[in-house]
């Protein structure tokens, strides 16, 4: 028998093309993926979306509520308003990633790594909190431009309708952006490099031409996780009060108007509908180029170092952008330690009251949040691994189709998916009596499931960009596909799965949407909720935001402390065997 | 890689259906489970003082705002672990009631009278008590007052004035229980169309309409807006914070009690009616006038106790020559309601004001240079940007309330989509109309 064609065109009967190329290891892991998410995914969504097509009350099936949809001004409008945000998010996320990554990853540069590290700051903020600290900066009567006006006597919207929500995600959701560029452009071959540069390509052009397009997966894969997740994102806009987007609507539908309304579930449906085509198109962008390269210099392109000027430019640019990033981040640690703040620029006075008052009660919610989220980021990228394998080394056939179910529930806002899970598993008891869906176990799922997608997407890119040559050496010299994987794909991988890793820890930290509608006893609840709870009265703003600055700090060091092992382990492995 | 994968999978599933044994052990007696709209700032201090008073008793707090509860309570029923729902918004426990999420109980408590205000204090059924009492009014940031120079208000008209343009803020009332009542109050004390009209002149005066209702006193005490229409002890206990706030009660206003219930198929029925119990007597009353609190009690006797230049509702005349509030009537075209002010304007906020804008500019005008055919445009315009598209009666109708309920029975009429499309597009239209007219008016009076 031949090594596994990995490039085989074979055809023939449909039996024989399901079961060449694929032993009953991979298909039964297939099966076990897909088992997992119709029970964890299709069905609760299948039990919300359903009412989508039912007329109200009586339950026949109807197409009704979709005309209505579309002859809805409000929705239509809604629509186009998330389409345009979600564009030009990805547009202010790239101008704040790519400088950074470009500079950190070409350049010799004192404290890249710490911008690198600066660069999560974004994600690890709990929903809530960063919109409101911004305002406290932004805001119309916000520190900017109340000095602004006693200096210069006008005023910048910078938070006004769109363009606040704009502003507030392009900061907030950047991070994808960056670390998938990063972890691409390290991952570049130097010999790629230097075969242009023999050819008499240099600098800018030679990146221009060269290095970014080898490091386009990783950009498109960050770029259609911001589209997405700005399309489907409920917290900010929210918080801003802008009503006109889609997942807001669907969001103030389901939570107000009730549960027997079909048209919050339509606009869900809607929401699912675009996000998959999104994914979709930026998915062909990317499929019949071949990324791989073929050498494993390692240790990605050349730095090089800067001149003086350069330097104080390229300082001056990132400085800036790291002072924006951090701007929710530094607002919250002030509102942890402020007295009164109102109507200032800075707070009236400072107080360690509140982190006293959150100590005391914060242990068990630090607790949970940590195992839901590393729960979560594990299960997230043993599906991912094994999804992106099957992927790109099987042809087994409808292995692409479990790629977009898995990457659907990127599209699920996050209150829809909690009220499919209570519907899907409320009604289960336990042998004790107790529902299934009281189990903690069930948050952690739901934190997974919507998590799945970054995960999924980090690891494909990772192995994307590995040469299936490699593992055909390996199998040449008496591997079996197991230990291949184990020894050779794994290992080399290691960048795509820590950034997968860390989207998801960081991202299921602090959810909040889902997580509202599932925490049924104190003793279960995650740090985000706990947040929420205390940002309900005056008294409480002060210990929300000191429990915020401790789930930033927390998840932070947590992911800081997993970036060191896995880089220490990479460098001990891998780091040796350069070309020269 | 494949067979790891497998195994990993194996040992998840085998922890995942292990794990309960570990957490099942649950206290026997003794948890008193409560899903509750309020704040912690409310709920730790009473829970400590009943758990001081009752050793061996834990009260587990959830905390959802009122749509998410009541939602929870219907979603949970088949297999019911909450015992008690502790709310303000009485029309979310007439909706429980409604849909027999809740059980009959008769306090012991003495000491309670019937009414507070023009405000029955219990449901006369016996399904949910109330425990303390709340007036709405008008909360505004005195920074913020200061240096916009702008004037304090006293009653709700007064927010429809030219000066407050793009200072006020409110909750939607879809979204807020209590902001619903106000409304209410509005439409029942001043008759369905003058009090639209009201609503929609102040409305055109907003910044934001907040989707929580603590989004306004957040607002106003962070400075971000001026003027906010909340619940009295939002205010007080901002104040009480020390964020530099005032508040007023304007005096076509209802004073409502903040309520109780015992949900249906309680796992620990004893637990909650002790809670009860220890809420309506002297003991739990008095922690009413803790300062992260605030809320008016209704037992009377415990005025003796109050701090200092506390309103008193049983004594103090304002409050107690208010609207005669029907809930019935509230209940009964609340979605209606709520969907209307949504689609005439939450959704459309930038055009009402808009209009608003283009309103005072001609009103002023025409007060510099008085002309009757300018007047008569200005009252056309105000009319029509003031007009609702359906009246009392169609909003307590039948087919209306069927098409937002969505009973059982296939409805005749219109559905809710197309109802909520038919409103919108009448204020739209009405909008734009009222501008040109506006327009006009303007140039008459040049």
């Amino acid at each position: 028998m031949t090594a596994i064609g990995l490039h085989n065109n074979r055809r023939g009967t449909f039996v024989s093309r399901v079961f060449t190329g694929a032993t009953w290891g991979q298909v039964s892991v297939a099966l076990l993926i897909l088992a997992f998410l119709l029970a964890f995914l299709v069905w609760p969504v299948a039990t919300v979306v359903w009412v989508a097509f039912t007329e109200k009350g009586s339950g026949v099936f109807t197409l009704a509520n979709f005309v209505d949809f579309f002859r809805t001004d409000l929705f239509i409008r809604s629509f186009w308003n998330s389409l345009y945000v979600s564009g030009m998010a990805v547009v202010g996320a790239s101008m704040l990633a790519m400088p950074l990554a470009y500079f950190t990853s070409r350049f010799t540069f004192r404290g890249a790594g710490l911008i690198q590290i600066l660069g999560f700051l974004p994600l690890i903020m709990p929903p809530f909190v960063g919109a409101v600290a911004l305002q406290l900066f932004f805001g119309r009567n916000g520190t900017v431009n109340l000095l602004l006006d006693d200096w210069f006597s006008f005023k910048l919207g910078f938070m006004e309708g769109l363009n606040g929500v704009i502003f507030v995600q392009s900061i907030h959701y950047f991070p994808f952006i960056l670390i998938n560029l990063s972890a691409a452009l390290r991952n570049v071959d130097r010999s790629m490099e230097e075969a242009a540069q023999n050819l008499g390509s240099y600098g800018f052009r030679l990146f221009r031409r060269i290095v970014f397009p080898l490091a386009l997966p990783g950009y498109v894969a960050g770029a259609s996780l911001v589209f997405v997740k700005v399309f489907d994102d409920l917290a900010t806009p929210l918080l801003l009060n802008v009503k006109d987007m889609l997942a807001p609507q669907a969001y103030l539908r389901v939570t107000s108007i009730g549960i027997t309304d079909p048209m919050g579930y339509v606009i869900s449906v809607v929401l699912i509908v675009a996000s998959v085509v999104s994914m979709w198109v930026s998915s062909l962008a990317t499929r019949n180029i071949d990324y791989a390269t073929t050498q494993r210099g390692g240790g990605g392109i050349a730095k090089r170092k800067l001149r003086p000027l350069e330097m104080a430019l390229a300082y001056a640019l990132l400085t800036f952008i790291i002072l924006l990033v951090l701007a929710p981040h530094v607002g919250l640690l002030l509102l942890s330690f402020a007295t009164i703040w109102s109507f200032s620029p800075l707070p009236d006075g400072y107080t360690v009251a509140h982190y006293a008052r959150v100590f005391g009660e914060s242990s068990i919610y630090i607790k949970n949040t940590l195992l839901y989220a590393s729960l979560a980021g594990v299960i997230d990228i043993v599906i991912g691994t094994a999804i992106s394998y099957l992927v790109l080394r099987t042809k087994l056939v409808g292995v692409r189709g479990l790629d977009l179910l898995a990457s659907a529930a990127l599209a699920i806002p996050g209150v829809v998916l909690g009220i499919g899970y209570l519907r899907a598993f409320y009604g289960i008891p336990l042998w004790d009596g107790t529902p299934l869906a009281s189990l903690w176990i069930v948050i952690v799922l739901a934190l997974a499931i919507r998590r799945l997608p970054y995960a999924l997407r980090a690891c494909y890119a990772a192995l994307q960009q590995i040469s299936a040559s490699l593992e055909e050496a390996a199998e040449n010299l008496g591997a079996t596909k197991a230990s291949t994987v184990r020894r050779i794909v794994v290992p080399l991988m290691t960048g795509g799965l820590v950034a997968g890793f860390i989207t998801s820890f960081a991202t299921a930290a602090v959810e909040l949407s889902a997580t509202l509608m599932l925490v049924q006893a104190n003793q279960d609840a995650p740090l985000a909720y706990g947040l929420y709870v205390f940002m309900q009265s005056a008294a409480g703003r002060g210990p929300g935001a000191a429990l915020g600055v401790i789930a930033v700090v927390i998840v932070a060091l947590s992911t800081v402390a997993s970036q060191y092992v896995i880089e220490r382990d990479r460098r001990a492995k891998g780091g040796s065997n350069s070309n020269d | 890689m494949v067979k790891r994968v497998q195994l990993a999978k194996i040992l998840a599933t085998a922890l995942v259906l292990g794990w309960p044994a570990a957490s099942i052990a649950q206290p026997a007696s003794g948890k008193i489970s409560v899903v509750t709209s309020y704040a912690k700032d409310l709920t730790d201090p009473i829970k400590k003082a009943f758990e001081a008073a009752n050793p061996g008793v834990t009260l587990d707090v959830q905390n959802r705002n009122t749509h998410a509860g009541v939602k929870f309570l219907e979603e949970t029923k088949s297999n019911n672990q909450v015992d008690l729902f502790w709310a303000s918004a009485p029309d979310a426990f007439e909706a429980l009631k409604a849909k027999s999420l809740l059980q009959k109980y008769k306090p012991k408590a003495t000491g309670i009278p019937e009414k507070i205000g023009q405000f029955p204090i219990n449901n006369p059924d016996g399904y949910y008590f109330g425990f303390a009492a709340s007036g709405y009014g008008i909360m505004w940031n005195e920074r913020y007052v200061k240096a916009n120079k702008l004037p304090d208000p006293k009653e709700w008209q007064d927010l429809a004035a030219p000066i407050y343009y793009d200072h006020v803020a409110m909750a939607a009332p879809s979204r807020s229980g209590t902001t619903h009542l106000t409304i209410e109050t509005i439409l029942q004390g001043e008759g369905w169309n003058k009090g639209w009209a009201t609503l929609r002149e102040v409305s055109g005066n907003f910044r934001e309409v907040t989707e929580r209702s603590f989004g306004v006193p957040d607002a106003v005490n962070s400075g971000q807006v001026g003027y906010g229409i909340v619940i009295d002890f939002f205010a007080f206990s901002s104040q009480a914070t020390g964020f530099p706030v005032k508040f007023v009660y304007p005096s076509v206003t209802a004073i409502v009690p903040a309520n109780i219930g015992i949900v249906a198929n309680a796992p620990n029925k004893a637990g909650a009616e002790a809670f009860i119990e220890f809420l309506l007597s002297p003991a739990g009353q008095v922690l009413l006038f803790d300062p992260g609190i605030r809320r008016l009690p209704v037992n009377p006797s415990v005025y003796d106790k109050a701090p200092a230049g506390y309103v008193n509702p049983f004594k103090d005349p304002r409050l107690n020559s208010m609207v005669k509030f029907d809930v019935k009537k509230s209940e009964g075209r609340g979605e209606v309601v709520d969907a209307l002010y949504d689609q005439t304007v939450t959704f459309q906020l930038a055009d009402l004001k808009q209009t608003k804008k283009a309103i005072d500019a001609a009103a002023a005008a025409v007060a510099k240079k008085p002309n009757p055919k300018a007047e008569a445009a200005l009252k056309e315009a105000r009319s029509l940007m003031e007009a609702m598209p359906i009246t009392e009666e169609q909003a307590s109708s039948p087919e209306i309330v069927g098409a937002f309920a969505g009973g059982k029975k296939k409805q005749k009429g219109a559905r809710q989509a197309e109802l909520e499309q038919q409103w919108a597009s009448f204020a739209k239209d009405h909008n734009a109309q009222a501008r040109a007219k506006a327009d006009e008016a303007l140039k008459l009076a040049k």
